[in-house]
């Protein structure tokens, strides 16, 4: 069987522009290509080790062939030919079946896949609610979107999360596993029962939208088109099922924050934090936009009210006129809302960098006892701790610190922070 | 694909119903029987259990063969019937048994060979 269609005329390209549309491919196409892989036929493990494999083939094939004009049709031809063949080989095996019988069923198969989430008109939003299936624990859910809709690598969702690699990766075979043995259909419930997995739904696509705030060292060092994506999502989602606290708080919380993308790195693509970014680059039309949707959503519960808390907290720093104008006295007690909610000890730790601008670092660290053991592998604990006793005046143990959250930062960006601020401190 | 659908109840709940409590549960399985069939699925199998005092447990390990009286677990419930249903996924078949009396319900896939 001939290979993908190739584009005419293309003539052999340099490796390194090759490897670079490969690069760019996956970003823009991964998960377009696996939402379709997926909707046409229901089967997430088929779909992305074909996926993958098609990827393997292009960076093989598009170096000696030419980049094909629309990667992503190349891309998903290819793909769509291996899910075929492993279904062949599969009724093969099970059933010994002559392969022309196999090939009608997976038409009609494809077929009947295909029409369900017509309601849901946006492709990856529809992967999102298939992910969020109830009879999947939600860690699970939450990880498959991440693989599924995001794109995200093994590592980069146990990062987000906070969990080990390994534990990450068990996690995603047992839900894939579960996902094609348990008669569990991946497909976007009807449209009332929506409803049902609406918070599942606003927790992945708040994580979605934090993976793009995890500094990477790649072209893009904030993914701010993940953020995009993100928000968009929301927005679709508000329009699908109007009116909903959890999704209109999310949608205030995400745009308060993506308000401020400009002002996170400077020019050398390193750590701007809060207090020292420009203000002049924040997004004043988001801003705006994010505190008239923040009115629109009363006092709640639940997950509701937690988005609400945290869009409060975002929006006292972008409404401050200056970082040492902040209302650190609001944040803190609004943390301390959010705490007594969630338990979260991420909460407690954001608290106690609050805390501290009010009442002093000795104040703040005291809010850290016992979060090394919440969180053991989270290098943002000891950083803060190292933080706060450097202003206390305690710079031999702030070294320290700082020596302990290096050993735990993954991405390259905060490693330079942090490797900066010890020098700064052994200085 | 074929589910089982396994019911589990406490059987002193059972034996503790009048006629009339049987009777609604009898209608309970007639209209999940009525509701499989109305949406294109079939009951390919499914039988109501003896009491757990009927039951025989072996255990084989190598040579070694024991048996026993009484089920393999002892728990508050227990396996009381189970129906083989045909039905094209996991979300129809939970949505069917909805209809059933309230016990503890596990819906297992068959491997298909």
């Amino acid at each position: 069987m001939a290979g993908p269609a190739r584009t005419t005329g293309a003539a052999a390209t340099e490796p390194a522009d090759a490897a670079d549309a490969v690069d760019r491919a996956w970003r823009a196409h991964w998960s377009p290509v696996l939402g379709l892989l997926i909707g046409q036929f229901g089967r997430p493990d088929l779909a992305e080790d074909a996926l993958a494999d098609a990827f393997v083939a292009a960076a093989r094939r598009w170096p000696a062939d030419g980049v094909p004009s629309s990667p992503g049709a190349w891309l998903l031809t290819a793909a769509r030919r291996r899910v075929l063949d492993r279904l062949r080989a599969e009724a093969v095996h099970r059933r010994k079946e002559p392969l022309m019988v196999v090939d009608e069923r997976t038409r009609a198969l494809a077929v009947e896949a295909t029409d369900p989430g017509a309601h849901v008109s946006d492709d990856r939003l529809r992967l999102v609610f298939a992910c969020c299936h109830p009879a999947l624990a939600p860690e699970a859910r939450v990880a498959l979107t991440l693989r599924f809709v995001a794109g995200l690598a093994t590592a980069e969702i146990a990062r987000l999360l906070l969990v080990q690699e390994p534990t990450m990766a068990a996690r995603l075979t047992r839900a894939k596993k579960r996902l094609a043995a348990s008669g569990i259909p991946f497909a976007t419930p009807p449209p009332e029962r929506l409803d049902e997995r609406l918070d599942v739904v606003a927790t992945v696509l708040y994580l979605v939208f934090t993976a793009a705030y995890h500094p990477t060292d790649e072209p893009d060092p904030l993914r701010t088109a993940l953020g995009d994506e993100a928000i968009r999502l929301v927005r679709v989602l508000d329009g699908l099922l109007p009116g909903r606290p959890v999704v209109r708080a999310l949608l205030a919380l995400l745009l308060l924050q993506h308000s401020r993308r400009d002002a996170r790195l400077d020019d050398a693509g390193a750590l701007v934090l809060l207090p020292d970014q420009d203000r002049s680059r924040w997004h004043a039309d988001e801003i705006a936009e994010g505190l008239a949707v923040l009115r629109s959503v009363p006092p709640g519960v639940g997950q509701a009210e937690e988005y609400r808390l945290q869009a409060l907290v975002a929006a006292e720093h972008a409404t401050a006129p200056t970082a040492d104008a902040t209302r650190w006295g609001v944040v803190a007690d609004l943390y301390g809302r959010l705490e007594e909610l969630t338990g979260s000890p991420v909460v407690r730790l954001a608290r106690a960098v609050a805390v501290a601008e009010t009442e002093g670092p000795e104040a703040g660290l005291a809010l850290l006892d016992g979060l090394d053991a919440a969180l053991p592998s989270h290098h943002r604990v000891p950083s803060v701790r190292a933080e706060l006793l450097a202003r206390a005046g305690r710079p031999a143990e702030a070294a320290a610190s700082f020596r302990a959250a290096l050993g735990l930062v993954h991405n390259p960006v905060e490693r330079r922070h942090l490797e900066g601020r010890l020098a700064a401190t052994e200085a | 694909m074929r589910f089982l659908v396994l019911l589990y109840e406490d059987e002193r709940a059972w034996a503790a119903l009048d006629a009339d409590g049987r009777a609604e549960v009898f209608r309970q399985h007639d209209a999940f029987s009525a509701a499989v069939a109305a949406h294109g699925c079939t009951i390919a199998g499914g039988e109501g259990l003896a009491s757990v005092d009927a039951a025989t447990t072996i255990r084989r390990r190598g040579d070694d063969v024991t048996v026993t009286d009484g089920p393999f677990a002892e728990t508050a419930e227990q396996l009381g019937g189970f129906y083989l249903v045909d039905a094209p996924d996991l979300d129809v078949v939970s949505e069917l048994v909805r209809l059933l009396p309230e016990y503890t319900i596990e819906i297992r896939p068959t491997i298909e060979l």
